[in-house]
C-alpha cells in the first residue's frame, strides 16, 4: 500500500462562533513524526478535535484531506476509517461499556470500512488474543479489558488506554494530544515505546502535541511546529524544542507581535473555559 | 366509599358481569371455595369506581381509550402450530438458560414443566392444576396476604376472572440451583391474559423464576390484568424476574407485592418493554428483621407507549434493607412515570432504604416523570432517593465515533452501558439477552 498524506490547508476553526484557528497549514506523510508545541490555549486541542470531527468545532475555511478526501465533510467514524486517530487529552468516560466490547466494535469497523451496521464483529477469540498481546506490550493487566471505558481510570491509565486503542486500530495518522501530561517518566517511556511500536508496524504518521521535551526524547520528531495566535508560526527541527525549553515563548512574542495579541486574548479565555470535552 | 361518577359506573364493566362469570365457570371445573372467591371479587368489581385522571395514582395514566366492552373473559383454546411457532424463539432462549418451564399460550398450557427432576415437595405447576392438587396451599396464600382484590377495579376484575398463571412452592431448606421459567404468549386478535403468579418459599428455600410475556403484533387491542404474589419465609432467597414485552396495542395492569420475611433475601427485576399502556403497582414489604429486597427496573419505551410504575418499599420491622434502582430509556413520544414510596413504620428502626430512578431521553418529545417519596415514622433510619433525567451524552458519542464506531452503534452501546449497572446487580444471562435484544429491536424501528 502506498503511503497516505494528511494535508491541512488554510484551516480556520471556530468554537461557538469564535475563531480559534486562523489558517493552519501542515502536511504529514505516513511514517513521519511531527511535534506541535504552543502555549496553553493556543489551539492545539482545537486542531485535534477539528481534525477528528468534533461537532462543536466548526471548520469555517480551508480543508484537511487524506489522499485528497476532505475530512471536513465526514463524520468522525468515517475519518477513523480513513486512518485518523486521536489520543485525547481528556478521554471521555463511558459508563457500562467495557474497554474490550467497545474496542471490538471499533477494530471491526476500522478494519472493514465497508462493513454494514449489524454485520458480524471480529471473531471473539482472535480479538481477545490480539487485545491481550497489545495489553501485555503496554504492561496492562488483563483485568483492564473488562473495566468500563475510562470509568475511574487514573490519569496514567487513561493515557495508556488511549495508546492501547491506537495499537489495536493501527492508524495511518495519530495525533497524540498531550499524551505525556500527568505521567511519570517511566510511564512516558512505556507509552512512547508503545506508540513507536505501532508506528513502526502501521507506518503511522504521528503528530505529538506536547509542552515538554521528555516525550520527544522517545518519540523523536523530524519536524517541529509552533502554534501561536491561531497559526503555525515556526516550523523546523528539534532545535526548536531546545530553544523553547531554554527561552520559553518570549522570542516568539517578539517576532510575531500581531499573533501575540491574538494569543493573549485566547489564553485569557483559556483559563476560564476548558474545551467542552475536557469536562 | 361514595362513588364519584355514577354515570360512568353503569358502563365500564363491559362484558365482565355475573352472566359472563357463570359462563366462564361452566367451562372450568373449580372447587367451590374458589368459585365463591370469584363471585365476591366480581361484586367488588361492580361496586368499584373506574379510575380517572383525577385519582392520584392515575393522574399521569390516561385510560380513557380503554373500553372493557371490547374484551371478553379469557377463554380456552388449543394453541395451534402457528401460535406455538410464534413464541418458540422466546421459549428456546429461556430454555437454553434455565431448567424446566411452563409455557402458556392464549390462556392455555402449551408446555407443562418437567417436574421429574425437581426435589420432592417442590410444586411448580400451572395455576389450575395447583388449585386442584394443592388446595390447602392456594387457600392459604392466594390473595390472602400479598395482593388483595380490594385495591381497585382492576384488582377486583383480576380476582373474578384470573386464568392461568403459575404456582411455585419450595419447601423448607430446598435450594433450586437452576432458574425456572414461565412464558406467557398471546397470539390471537383481542385475546386477554389474566395470569396469576404465586411464589412461596419456605424457610431457607432458594429459587429463581424468570417470567416473560410476549405477543405477536396485533391490530386490535389486547388486555392483561394480572397479579404477582411473592411470599418468603425466614432465611429464604428468591430471584424473580418478570419481563413485560406485549405488543404495542396491549393494555397492561398488574398488582404485585412481595412479603420478605426474617433474614430473607429478594432480588426482583422488572423489565418494561412492551404494551400500549402499563400501570404496575410493584411493592416489597420487609416484614421481619434482617429482610432485604433489591428491586431492579429496566424500561425501554418507543412510539406512544406509556408505562407507569408505582413502587412501594414497606419497612415494617427493624434492621431491614431495600434498594430500588429503576432505569428507563425513552424514544419518540413515549412516557414513563415512576412514583416511588419508601414507607418506614415506627418499629422499623435501623432501616436502610434507597430508591433511585435514572432516565435517558432519546427525543425531546419523550417524557419521564420521577416522583420519589418518603414516609418515615421511625427516627433512626437511613433513607435516600435520587432521580436523574438526561440525554445521550454527545461527548460519549463523539469519543466512540472517533474510534470508527458508527453513530447508531455508538448510541446503542451507550444505552446498553446505561443499563449495565442494573445488569451487574443480577447475573442472569437470559435476562440480559432478552433485554439487550429488545433494546436493539426497538432502536431499529
Ligand atoms: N468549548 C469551548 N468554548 C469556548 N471556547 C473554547 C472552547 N474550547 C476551547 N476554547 C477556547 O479555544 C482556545 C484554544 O483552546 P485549546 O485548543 O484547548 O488550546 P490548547 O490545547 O492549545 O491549550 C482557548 O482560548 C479556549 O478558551
Ligand atoms: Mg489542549
Amino acid at each position: 500500500m502506498s503511503d497516505k498524506v494528511l494535508k491541512i490547508n488554510d484551516l480556520h476553526v471556530a468554537i461557538n462562533g469564535k475563531e480559534i484557528l486562523k489558517g493552519v497549514n501542515l502536511t504529514i506523510r505516513q511514517g513521519e513524526v511531527h511535534a506541535l508545541m504552543g502555549p496553553n490555549g493556543s489551539g492545539k486541542s482545537t486542531l485535534s478535535y477539528a481534525l477528528m470531527g468534533h461537532p462543536n468545532y466548526d471548520v469555517t475555511q480551508g480543508t484537511a484531506t487524506v489522499d485528497g478526501v476532505n475530512l471536513v465533510e465526514l463524520e468522525a467514524d468515517e475519518r477513523a476509517k480513513l486512518g485518523v486517530f486521536l489520543a485525547f487529552q481528556y478521554p471521555t468516560s463511558i459508563p457500562g461499556v467495557t474497554l474490550a466490547n467497545f474496542l471490538r466494535h471499533a477494530v471491526t469497523n476500522v478494519r472493514n470500512p465497508n462493513r454494514k451496521e449489524g454485520e458480524d464483529l471480529l471473531p471473539m477469540r482472535d480479538f481477545r488474543k490480539e487485545l491481550k498481546a497489545s495489553m501485555d506490550e503496554l504492561g496492562m493487566d488483563a483485568e483492564f479489558a473488562r473495566r468500563y471505558l475510562n470509568e475511574g481510570f487514573s490519569g496514567g491509565e487513561k493515557k495508556r488506554a488511549e495508546v492501547l486503542q491506537m495499537s489495536m486500530l493501527r492508524p495511518a495518522f495519530a495525533i497524540l494530544d498531550e499524551t505525556d501530561s500527568g505521567l511519570d517518566i517511566d510511564a512516558v517511556r512505556v507509552v512512547s515505546e508503545g506508540v513507536n511500536r505501532v508506528a513502526a508496524k502501521a507506518h503511522t504518521g504521528v503528530l505529538v502535541i506536547t509542552h515538554y521535551q521528555r516525550i520527544l526524547n522517545y518519540i523523536q520528531p523530524q519536524f517541529v511546529h509552533i502554534l501561536f495566535g491561531g497559526r503555525i508560526v515556526e516550523s523546523g527541527g528539534t532545535e526548536l524544542v531546545t530553544k523553547l525549553e531554554q527561552e520559553g515563548y518570549d522570542w516568539i512574542r517578539a517576532k510575531y507581535p500581531l499573533e501575540a495579541q491574538i494569543e493573549d486574548e485566547l489564553e485569557a479565555n483559556a483559563t476560564g473555559a476548558l474545551p467542552a470535552a475536557a469536562r | 366509599m361514595p362513588t364519584a361518577q355514577p354515570r360512568a359506573q353503569a358502563t365500564f364493566t363491559g362484558g365482565f358481569n355475573a352472566e359472563a362469570l357463570s359462563d366462564f365457570l361452566q367451562s372450568r371445573d373449580e372447587p367451590g371455595w374458589l368459585v365463591q372467591q370469584r363471585r365476591e371479587a366480581l361484586a367488588k368489581f361492580e361496586a368499584a369506581s373506574w379510575p380517572t385522571l383525577r385519582d392520584e395514582e392515575w393522574r399521569r395514566t390516561d385510560i380513557r381509550a380503554l373500553k372493557l366492552s371490547a374484551f371478553a373473559p379469557p377463554s380456552h383454546g388449543e394453541p395451534g402450530s402457528a401460535a406455538r411457532a410464534a413464541v418458540e424463539p422466546m421459549r428456546a432462549r429461556l430454555a437454553s438458560h434455565s431448567g424446566t418451564g411452563l409455557v402458556q399460550i392464549d390462556g392455555t398450557i402449551a408446555q407443562r414443566p418437567d417436574t421429574v427432576g425437581l426435589p420432592s415437595g417442590v410444586v411448580f405447576l400451572d395455576f389450575d392444576t395447583a388449585a386442584r392438587q394443592h388446595p390447602e396451599l392456594i387457600r392459604r396464600y392466594f390473595q390472602t396476604q400479598a395482593v388483595s382484590t380490594d385495591a381497585d377495579a382492576f384488582s377486583a376484575l383480576h380476582g373474578a376472572f384470573f386464568t392461568g398463571g403459575v404456582v411455585l412452592y419450595v419447601p423448607r431448606g430446598v435450594k433450586l440451583e437452576t432458574p425456572l421459567y414461565h412464558l406467557i404468549g398471546l397470539t390471537t386478535e383481542g385475546s386477554v391474559d389474566f395470569s396469576h403468579t404465586l411464589v412461596v418459599l419456605e424457610e431457607g428455600a432458594e429459587a429463581t423464576l424468570v417470567q416473560e410475556t410476549t405477543s405477536v403484533a396485533r391490530q386490535t387491542p389486547g388486555l392483561h390484568v394480572g397479579a404477582i404474589e411473592l411470599i418468603q419465609a425466614p432465611g429464604s432467597r428468591l430471584r424473580f424476574v418478570n419481563i413485560q414485552n406485549w405488543d404495542s396495542h396491549t393494555w397492561h395492569f398488574s398488582r404485585e407485592r412481595a412479603l420478605v420475611g426474617k433474614d430473607a433475601q429478594l432480588q426482583w427485576t422488572v423489565g418494561g418493554l412492551g404494551a400500549r399502556l402499563a400501570k404496575v403497582n410493584q411493592e416489597v414489604a420487609l416484614t421481619a428483621a434482617g429482610a432485604n429486597a433489591q428491586v431492579n427496573g429496566v424500561m425501554f419505551t418507543t412510539g406512544r407507549q406509556n408505562l407507569t410504575y408505582i413502587t412501594r418499599q414497606d419497612h415494617q420491622a427493624p434492621n431491614t434493607t431495600s434498594d430500588l434502582l429503576y432505569k428507563g430509556v425513552l424514544k419518540d413520544s413515549s412516557r414513563i412515570v415512576w412514583k416511588g414510596m419508601i414507607r418506614v413504620e415506627k418499629d422499623a428502626q435501623k432501616t436502610d432504604a434507597y430508591q433511585k430512578n435514572n432516565t435517558l431521553l432519546l427525543n425531546d418529545t419523550a417524557r419521564a416523570d420521577s416522583i420519589p417519596g418518603l414516609e418515615i415514622e421511625a427516627n433512626d433510619v437511613r433513607c435516600t432517593h435520587g432521580a436523574t433525567a438526561g440525554q445521550v451524552d454527545e461527548e460519549m458519542v463523539f469519543y466512540l465515533q472517533a474510534r470508527g464506531v458508527p453513530r447508531e452503534t455508538a448510541v446503542r452501546l451507550i444505552i446498553e452501558g446505561f443499563f449495565a449497572n442494573v445488569y451487574d446487580r443480577m447475573s442472569l444471562e437470559s435476562v440480559q439477552e432478552t433485554l439487550r435484544e429488545a433494546v436493539e429491536t426497538k432502536l431499529s424501528i
